[in-house]
């Protein structure tokens, strides 16, 4: 009888199951929602921010306005992402 | 052979659903980093700048910390409450 649980890998040389395409898949989709995610919620707080009373194109100062409310979000996106983290880390220490 | 070849695809399993947990889990820390900033946001940034001053980094530092206060002041409040037998 041949040895258990000698190598994971062993399995997938079938071709039935490649973990790492999957797990690839996975990453790329999570990152892609991810992405929408923030693109959505920085369209909202750059429209409220940037334009007043909509007018007939974006004007130069809108567009301006815009591409640093863009900048500032994602500073603060990873300010936020570093505090959340850090406190985590903390309550982890806790237990 | 047919037993070895069992174990091996169930053993690929179980590892393929630890590493898809592992995403899992990074991707419910993107989540609320989202709520976070967007709440947080409204709270401490005035006019976009050209860079984030030292009080507004401050500020949503301190606003996270206070929020997830809050959450467990509320979730632990609540838990008397209901213990309690109030409502």
């Amino acid at each position: 009888m041949d040895s258990f649980g000698s190598d994971l890998s062993s399995g997938s040389s079938s071709g039935k199951i490649d973990p790492g395409t999957i797990m690839e898949q996975v990453k790329v989709q999570i990152a892609v929602a991810n992405a929408q995610e923030l693109l959505q919620r920085m369209t909202d707080k750059c429209f409220k921010k940037c334009i007043g009373k909509p007018g007939s194109t974006l004007d130069n100062s809108e567009q301006k306005c815009i591409a640093m409310c863009m900048d500032r979000y994602m500073d603060a996106w990873n300010t936020v992402s570093r505090a959340y983290n850090s406190r985590l880390q903390r309550e982890r220490a806790r237990i | 052979a047919c037993l070895k070849e069992n174990w091996n695809a169930n053993a690929e399993a179980a590892e393929l659903q630890r590493l898809i947990a592992v995403e899992q889990q990074k991707a419910q820390f993107q989540a609320q980093v989202h709520n976070f900033t967007d709440v947080c946001w409204d709270k401490c940034m005035d006019k976009p700048s050209s860079k984030l001053d030292s009080r507004t980094e401050t500020c949503l530092v301190s606003c996270v910390e206070r929020f997830i206060d809050t959450t467990l002041t509320i979730t632990n409040r609540f838990t008397q409450m209901v213990q309690k037998g109030a409502h």
